[in-house]
């Protein structure tokens, strides 16, 4: 078999659509997965154990199952309990809640590391709880998880391609498609991991930039 | 006799079972400059921590320029907490330091010690950080004003956390082991500011282990051991002799005799 440039200039059109979607479900994805895994993390950490138990079960249970089963039971079980979703919106909540699980975990984490002396520090000078969380916690928590956070991101970005199972015009489900049809196996998935490795390398990138502009805002240990 | 800054009745503090301040009673008079000395684990920390309300007493009372900090006097002598807002408000009255320096490393030497000017007092940005730069002339950083924690010195950063406790305008400053994690080189710059900060008149507690300092500084001095106040006096009262066995036994364990003899 030989290795077929033209055909990968000729599926051009439909990789750049697969290519969008897969985009739009990673950043969108990680956003809301960030976001609630925040929530989460806050709603742990300070609301009451009537919200944090039920809270703590959820997250160990995304977290103890495969993403490729809950996706399945989201999409296809989903219907008997009323949440009858289209393939995007179902892939886009079964990623975002199974990246909340981790996000929450790591920002739990992130909170524990904020050494105790910067919120007495801050409560001698008369902040109070709020201005505490806002002022201090927060902003310095978000340095701590910046580097677990960036890694999470790119294992979301992995996870999209299992968003393929469900029918999700992404990249994964494309490819496959299109190397079915041509019998060219070999290209579509060297394409594929070609992608995926790109968008890997970016996003790492990304983040080893965000760490370096940080870097003068880094824990000083006395 | 004024009014002493600090006062300490009856102080009990326990953490779970262990009972590490056995009733504490000590004043720390106006304008002085007054040491807790001790060996490690006599609870000369959890005393200063307790008078800036970061510990909270088991038992005992503690009165800011006479009122109660936290807590006040019941109807059968069982001590009741006060609401948040007097407790603030009596805790605005103290500043202080950290052996940790605490800074927060997010924010520059000038915002550190503007922060509560315009988080806490509502003061505008520009007049805040006037304020602040008063601050930092004044323990000789005006020039690091945009330095981030991580970019100072050990002893820059706690000369900042000083300035950060004094931009507030407290009546007391208290120290925790000021300079205990710092490079001996750098001591002496963070002990030249508390002496000019004491020659001021600032009323100050200090937790320490440099006995040079608490001989050539302090009016007072306070010797912990095990929990208990074992004796309060002058310099001279407590190192002149005949001392206290249990003194010169922490005398000779924790210091160089040379140290001990500048008395």
């Amino acid at each position: 078999m030989n290795f077929d440039t033209n055909l990968i200039l000729s599926i051009m059109p439909e990789l750049a659509r697969a290519f969008g979607v897969t985009m739009l479900t990673w950043v969108a994805g990680v956003i809301g997965a960030a976001l609630l895994g925040f929530l989460v993390a806050v709603a742990r950490r300070y609301g009451s154990r009537w919200l944090g138990y039920p809270l703590r079960l959820c997250v160990e249970v995304i977290r103890g199952t495969p993403f490729l089963i809950q996706l399945f039971l989201l999409y296809y079980g989903g219907p008997f309990i009323g949440l009858s979703l289209e393939p995007i919106p179902a892939g886009l909540l079964g990623l975002t809640v199974y990246g909340a699980a981790y996000f929450s975990e790591i920002f739990r984490a992130g909170f524990e590391a904020v050494p105790p002396g910067h919120v007495e520090a801050a409560e001698c000078v008369g902040l109070n709880r709020r201005q505490i969380i806002q002022r201090i916690l927060i902003p310095e928590m978000t340095m701590l998880v910046l580097p677990a956070s960036v890694n999470m991101a790119i294992i979301l970005l992995k996870e999209t391609a299992v968003l393929s199972i469900i029918t999700v015009p992404e990249l994964t489900l494309v490819i496959s498609a299109i190397g079915s049809q041509q019998y060219a196996f070999v290209e579509s998935l060297f394409l594929l991991a070609l992608f995926y490795w790109g968008l890997v390398e970016l996003a790492g990138r990304l983040g080893r930039y965000m760490e370096a502009r940080f870097s003068k805002y880094r824990f000083v240990t006395a | 006799m004024t009014m002493p800054a600090i006062s300490v009745k009856g102080l009990i503090k326990r953490f779970g079972d262990v009972e590490v301040l056995h009733g504490i009673d000590l004043d720390i008079p106006q304008g002085q400059v007054s040491c807790l000395i001790g060996p490690s684990g006599s609870g000369k920390s959890t005393l200063l921590r307790c008078m800036a309300f970061l510990e909270e007493a088991s038992d005992g009372l503690i009165f800011i320029n006479g009122e109660p900090l936290g807590y006040a006097s019941g109807p059968q002598g069982k001590p009741v907490r006060l609401p948040a807002a007097r407790i603030r408000a009596v805790r605005s009255q103290i500043g202080m330091v950290f052996q940790q320096f605490n800074l927060w490393p997010h924010m520059t030497a000038l915002g550190n010690v503007s922060e509560a000017l315009k988080t806490v007092h509502g003061v505008r940005k520009s007049e805040a950080e006037e304020r602040a730069m008063v601050q930092l002339k004044k323990v000789g950083l005006a020039e690091r004003a945009g330095h981030y924690p991580s970019q100072l010195s050990g002893g820059q950063q706690q000369r900042v956390a000083i300035a950060r406790a004094l931009a507030l305008e407290p009546k007391i400053m208290l120290f925790d082991e000021p300079t205990s994690s710092l490079d001996p080189e750098l001591t002496g710059e963070v002990l030249n500011v508390m002496r000019a900060l004491a020659a001021d008149g600032m009323t100050m507690v200090v937790v320490s282990h440099e006995i040079g300092f608490a001989a050539a500084v302090c009016q007072q001095i306070a010797f912990l051991d095990n929990g208990k106040l074992l004796m309060t006096g002058t310099p001279q009262q407590i190192f002149g002799k005949p001392r206290h066995p249990r003194l010169d036994q922490f005398l000779d364990t924790y210091l160089d005799r040379g140290a001990a003899m500048l008395v």
